[in-house]
């Protein structure tokens, strides 16, 4: 199995043997984060690009450190900062930025689709980091990774996702990515927030959160997208987190070794409670954890090699 | 396509054994020793090498395995590189270690081997046994151990097949019509 794409803009487009190749490359790369000395030489003389156009922690923190234990050099561009603010255009920005000739190019844009535009235009490879509600692959890719650690396998497994499915590039990139796989997919949230199309992606949508949960191998939280209008489509927060917040009481009609994942941020007392972000089931840390192997994976995969 | 074979099954054993005991003579025993194998048949080889020591001293060794992929020099160069796991389950520092490949040839492999080790920690010693020399180096690197010499033309391919993989033990030289 071979890698042969310049970019990686989405789960779609991607086959279930790209991403067992990523995963494989992952666990590979998880074993330098824990070394005394956390770094290789893999990619020296590569210059890679945070471009974020949208707040992140995680993100653009894992993508950098990911970055910098394979040697490479990183810059950071947030819009705040950059010539966004006086009014240079996308195309521009990235016009400019190829002419310095990095390697990698991770962006992060509410608008969907803009990843694929940079990607057409320049010469170095995209990473999307996250378009709109459109797609976040390296955060599904990551999921999967946590899964397939904690479960040993992804095949066979039930996974739960529930909250503002609609606005959640987390969402979309996830069941893509598990379609490819035996998995049976639950959604669950307010009917305002579960989008029409999920049937069609073979998903089961069940508004009951108790019945949802029920049999879950996986459960996983989303916020809701304030930024994306989400709180618009509930009557209250409080409605929100009584009828859809994850409590331990819901953990018991679960699988017994169920594992509780969340992409943060997390709005604790509104979709997780503390016993339960906090709690022996929770994996939300090593999400962040496997994050860094699984970009170290994406980088090493798109800058080595000759393509 | 004409083959020629430089060990065959029974003297491929011999070898094996041969540089097991000339790491036991030189490290006066070998309870201070480790072993690290470079994927892939450095690996086997390495848990051959193991397996007999175990024979001889009834000592099992600690076996580490090796990938060098992330310190290659020329992984720009590789169409689509793939990476496997490197797994060193004991402390290298203060150790002497027991590099372990098939075909010695630049010497390429060595170096990124020995920096991915130094980048674990500080070995006090670093050995390197191989199956086949073939010669033509491009670093100052020389094996402490070494099966046999072939000083092959560089259009030859000097192949070693082990059972674990190949399903044959042997070592052949291939050349080129």
């Amino acid at each position: 199995m071979n890698w042969d794409k310049k970019d990686l803009l989405g789960i779609k487009g991607l086959s279930r043997e790209d991403i067992i190749l990523i995963l494989d490359t992952a666990e590979s790369f998880k074993e330098v984060s824990q070394r005394e000395i956390k770094k290789v030489p893999t990619l020296r003389g590569k210059t890679i690009i945070t471009l974020f156009y949208e707040p992140s922690t995680r993100t653009r923190t894992s993508f950098e450190i990911a970055a910098k234990r394979m040697s490479a050099d990183t810059i950071n561009i947030s819009a705040s900062t950059s010539s966004y603010v006086k009014g240079e255009t996308l195309k521009d920005t990235a016009k400019n930025l190829e002419s310095m000739m990095p390697d990698v190019i991770i962006i992060r844009h509410s608008m969907p689709g803009a990843p694929h535009m940079l990607a057409r235009i320049m010469d170095a490879s995209v990473i999307n980091g996250g378009d709109g509600a459109h797609e976040h692959p390296t955060q599904a890719l990551l999921d999967l990774f946590t899964m397939r650690e904690k479960k040993g396998k992804i095949d066979g497994l039930n996974i739960t996702i529930i909250g503002d499915i609609a606005h959640s590039r987390v969402a979309r990139s996830n069941i893509f990515a598990l379609k490819h796989f035996e998995t049976k997919i639950t959604c669950s949230g307010p009917p305002t927030m579960l989008p029409p199309y999920l049937e069609d992606l073979g998903v089961k949508v069940e508004y009951n959160i108790e019945k949802a949960v029920k049999n879950a191998d996986v459960i996983m939280m989303l916020r809701i997208q304030k930024e994306r209008g989400g709180i618009s489509y509930i009557p209250s927060i409080k409605e929100y987190s009584t009828l859809y917040g994850l409590k331990a009481s819901h953990l018991e009609k679960a699988k017994k070794d169920v594992i509780i994942m969340h992409p943060g941020p997390m709005n604790r007392g509104v979709e997780i409670t503390d016993e339960v972000a906090d709690g022996p089931c929770s994996v939300i840390l090593d999400q962040v954890e496997n994050g860094v192997a699984v970009r170290m994976a994406t980088l090493f995969l798109l800058a080595g090699g000759d393509g | 396509m004409k083959n020629k074979t430089l060990l065959d099954k029974k003297a491929l054993e011999r070898t094996i054994n041969r540089i097991t005991h000339e790491i036991i003579e030189k490290n006066q025993g070998c309870g201070a020793l480790s072993l690290i194998g470079i994927r892939t048949r450095g690996v086997h080889l390495a848990q051959r090498i193991r397996d007999k020591i175990l024979d001889v001293e009834g000592i099992s060794l600690p076996l580490g395995i090796l990938d060098i992929t992330m310190y290659r020099d020329d992984i720009f160069k590789l169409k689509s590189p793939v990476l496997k796991k490197t797994e060193i389950p004991f402390d290298v520092n203060n150790k002497t270690i027991v590099l372990v490949d098939d075909v010695l040839h630049t010497g390429r492999t060595i170096r990124a081997a020995i920096d991915a080790i130094m980048d674990l920690g500080r070995p006090n010693k670093i050995q390197l046994a191989v199956l086949v020399d073939r010669g033509e180096r491009q670093l100052p690197i020389h094996p402490d151990y070494a099966g046999i010499l072939y000083t092959a033309n560089p259009e030859e391919e000097v192949l070693v097949r082990l059972r674990e993989l190949d399903s044959k033990d042997d070592v052949i030289v291939v050349k080129p019509q």
